[in-house]
């Protein structure tokens, strides 16, 4: 037996590690991808004042910290009496949504040209040396630049709207603590090129349509990457609309039967239960009724695209219909389709900001809304990597008593070690000598759901992958370390 | 009849009114000496130190030593810059003060003096001190890991029959805050709100009007502490 170790898996945010186990004859017997990070939240959150949750949780991440602001300030409005999702006031509501897309937009910028591109652009098999976002400037030059500046306008919307690119305050119980200036909105909507809303839905559909030339000229190398059948699970606004700021929970199975019929997330703990193993700090959720087994389910772009009817802007919606098309209209299972998913939400994303700027709600001044004070509510987003979901339960003193997160990455545990071991089989059984590209295809199929294995914010430098490869009595045979 | 004498700050020579406090005099010429635990108008503490100066070659602080007559007061001097900027640093080590999720940031003297004094690593360390929150009162929070002990809340929030709503609790590394639990059930939303204004930092906070005031709006996002005093000179 034998076993590899990728420890730490690059381009990913946050510290994981895979290992793979062989037999005698170098066929994969087991692979896990661990987490060997404990943050611990959910625990020194309690006893903090509940109006703190949206400012204290969102240190979670680095990178999509306006996914755990949203969330918990989401189910704070519960709590002060506000309603779900549309008690809010219009400035309220729609300042967040702006919010959201700002970060939907710059973080999934961020994945495709910063952690993603470096794989189809230079190949998977490119010397590491060269794989990556270095060598993605130096070779493409342009593509890059978008990819910088991208990133960047969308932070410029968290920071108008948030008041901080990175751990900002804007959302408060009930609502939000700023509207939009004129003077702000204008940057958005009429900034010097390229840091203005017509370049950056140019820019994001030139992205996807980069991704589907790639794809038309690599069908195969794509198509049979990794696909296995799986649920798919997300919110969808109530007319099954693409919504991630807001809605009911979906469900549908890999033949695109509803397993969950749009529910009131406020109760997903009667349909949600999630398992422990002793080899990861990251907890597997799965749906009660289908049990551990059957019940796993994705999140995140491919899900989404795969539980909504339709998408509520007319480019991102044409796109829809051609990528719906490529599966006859089921759901789709194709694991490197991610990408192609998320740069429909990218262009999605850049004309849902398109419509809020001209939206002149977002100037008025009625912010917040309060109502009978409960003392537990549900916050449910869609986060960049997929279904967020905040839980807390206050007591008399306004003291947080309880907190529950699933955050998006959990959510595709399963899927994300299904991949590993579907690549890993594919990629190293009966291969004599593991190779640097074998390993790399392993964290490929990691990086398709932009895993934010520690919600990342501690991780300095680069983030690690480490691969073992262990032999049938245990000792390493190889170890890869990036 | 005020008597009007001559000092010095810094070598430059100023007239002032014998008696009145060298934090005020100073701030009247557009001299900042930091303050944590002083409020004109109450009676001095000087418990905090962030305002020493050094008077005639010794050291003082400014809140609670009068003015008199041909004093020579150092105060922006390489050693006394250094003094405070140690105490602000003692304050860090000695609670337990998280600015990133805390709502007075932003407005917090303490928190702006560490911006001000260019506070990075403290030379001291941490003590980590384990201490409760009281959020029994309906209208306020006493966040007992981010006292300094300043005590403008004992001399400042009292009752209509003068007494005080809050007092100290223990005795040395064991002192804490307190509040009155009976008088807490009728103080006024005015004294809520003048209490949390006087905390210097974070302790003191009214329920469910936390991070209301965008970033942005708040005291310190713009300007450093003490410019306002400043400003007066230029």
């Amino acid at each position: 037996m034998q076993k590899v170790t990728i420890e730490p898996v690059t381009r990913v945010e946050g510290h994981g590690k895979v290992t793979i186990q062989l037999d005698d004859n170098m066929n994969v017997t087991q692979t896990r991808l661990h987490v060997v990070e404990f943050r611990g939240f959910e625990r020194f959150v309690q006893g903090r004042p509940y109006w703190e949750a949206p400012v204290l949780v969102q240190r979670l991440c680095g990178i999509c910290p306006v996914s755990h602001h949203l969330a918990a300030a989401k189910a704070l409005d519960v709590i002060v009496g506000a309603g779900t999702g549309h008690g809010l006031t219009a400035t309220g509501e729609k300042m967040r949504r702006l919010m959201h897309y700002g970060q939907m937009f710059q973080s999934h910028a961020l994945h495709f040209f910063h952690l993603s591109s470096p794989d189809f652009l230079l190949g998977y098999d490119a010397d590491p040396a060269i794989r990556n976002v270095i060598g993605v400037a130096l070779n493409f030059p342009d593509l890059a630049v978008q990819g910088v500046m991208m990133r960047k306008y969308g932070q410029e919307i968290i920071e108008r709207t948030a008041g901080k690119k990175v751990h900002g305050t804007g959302a408060i119980p009930g609502g939000i603590n700023k509207n939009l200036s004129i003077e702000e909105r204008d940057y958005l909507l009429h900034g010097a090129d390229p840091l203005n809303i017509k370049k950056m839905v140019e820019w994001a559909d030139s992205a996807l349509q980069f991704f589907k030339g790639y794809y038309m000229k690599n069908r195969d190398f794509v198509d049979n990457f990794a696909y296995f059948p799986s649920n798919h699970l997300s919110l969808v606004r109530k007319d099954g609309a693409l919504d991630l700021y807001h809605g009911v929970l979906r469900a549908v199975d890999t033949d695109g039967n509803r397993i969950l019929n749009d529910v009131d997330y406020q109760e997903y703990n009667k349909y949600i239960e999630e398992e422990v193993r002793s080899w990861s700090y990251m907890k597997f959720p799965y749906l009660k009724h289908l049990g551990k087994e059957k019940g796993w389910y994705r999140v995140g772009p491919l899900a989404r695209l795969n539980t909504c009817d339709f998408i509520p802007s007319p480019m991102a919606q044409k796109e829809f219909e051609i990528y719906k098309a490529h599966t006859n209209g089921k759901p789709n299972n194709y694991c490197l389709h991610t990408h192609w998913a998320r740069l429909i939400e990218l262009l999605h994303s850049a004309e849902v900001i398109q419509d809020l700027l001209n939206d002149p709600d977002l100037q008025k001044n009625d912010l917040v809304v309060k109502g009978t004070k409960g003392n537990e509510g549900v916050g449910l987003i869609e986060a960049p990597r997929g279904t967020l979901f905040h839980h807390y339960r206050i007591n008399k003193d306004d003291q947080i008593e309880m907190a529950n997160l699933i955050v998006s990455t959990t959510n595709n545990n399963e899927p994300m070690n299904q991949s590993v071991n579907f690549v890993a089989k594919k990629m190293m059984n009966g291969q004599k000598e593991i190779t640097e590209p074998m390993k790399n295809a392993v964290e490929i199929a990691i990086r398709a759901y932009d895993p934010c294995l520690s919600c990342a914010t501690h991780a300095l430098g680069k983030m690690p992958l480490d691969i073992k490869l262990v032999g049938a009595n245990g000792e390493v045979i190889d170890h890869y370390k990036s | 009849m005020s008597e009007i004498v001559k000092f010095t700050i810094d070598g430059k020579e100023y007239e002032g009114v014998k008696g009145q406090l060298l934090v005020e005099v100073a701030a009247e010429k557009g001299i900042y000496i930091p303050v944590l635990c002083h409020w004109k108008g109450v009676k001095p503490a000087g418990s905090c130190r962030i305002c020493s100066v050094k008077v005639n070659g010794r050291f003082m602080a400014g809140c609670t030593t009068p003015l008199e007559a041909d004093m020579k007061i150092e105060n922006d001097t390489p050693e006394i810059l250094d003094i405070r900027k140690a105490i602000v640093e003692m304050l860090f080590v000695e609670g337990n003060h998280f600015c990133p999720s805390c709502e007075k940031s932003g407005n917090c003297d303490l928190q702006a003096l560490g911006y001000r004094y260019q506070m990075m690593v403290p030379r001291f360390p941490y003590e980590f001190e384990r201490r409760d929150i009281d959020a029994s009162s309906p209208k306020l929070i006493i966040e007992k890991n981010r006292c300094i002990f300043c005590k403008r809340c004992v001399r400042m929030i009292k009752d209509e029959q003068g007494k005080s709503y809050f007092a100290f609790k223990g005795r040395g590394k064991h002192l804490q805050i307190s509040l009155d639990k009976k008088l807490a059930v009728t103080m006024s939303e005015e004294n809520a709100h003048k209490a949390m204004d006087a905390c210097p930092v974070g302790c003191i906070l009214r329920k469910e009007v936390g991070f209301a005031v965008p970033i942005g709006k708040r005291k310190y996002d713009h300007v450093s502490i003490g410019t306002d005093i400043e400003k007066l000179n230029k």
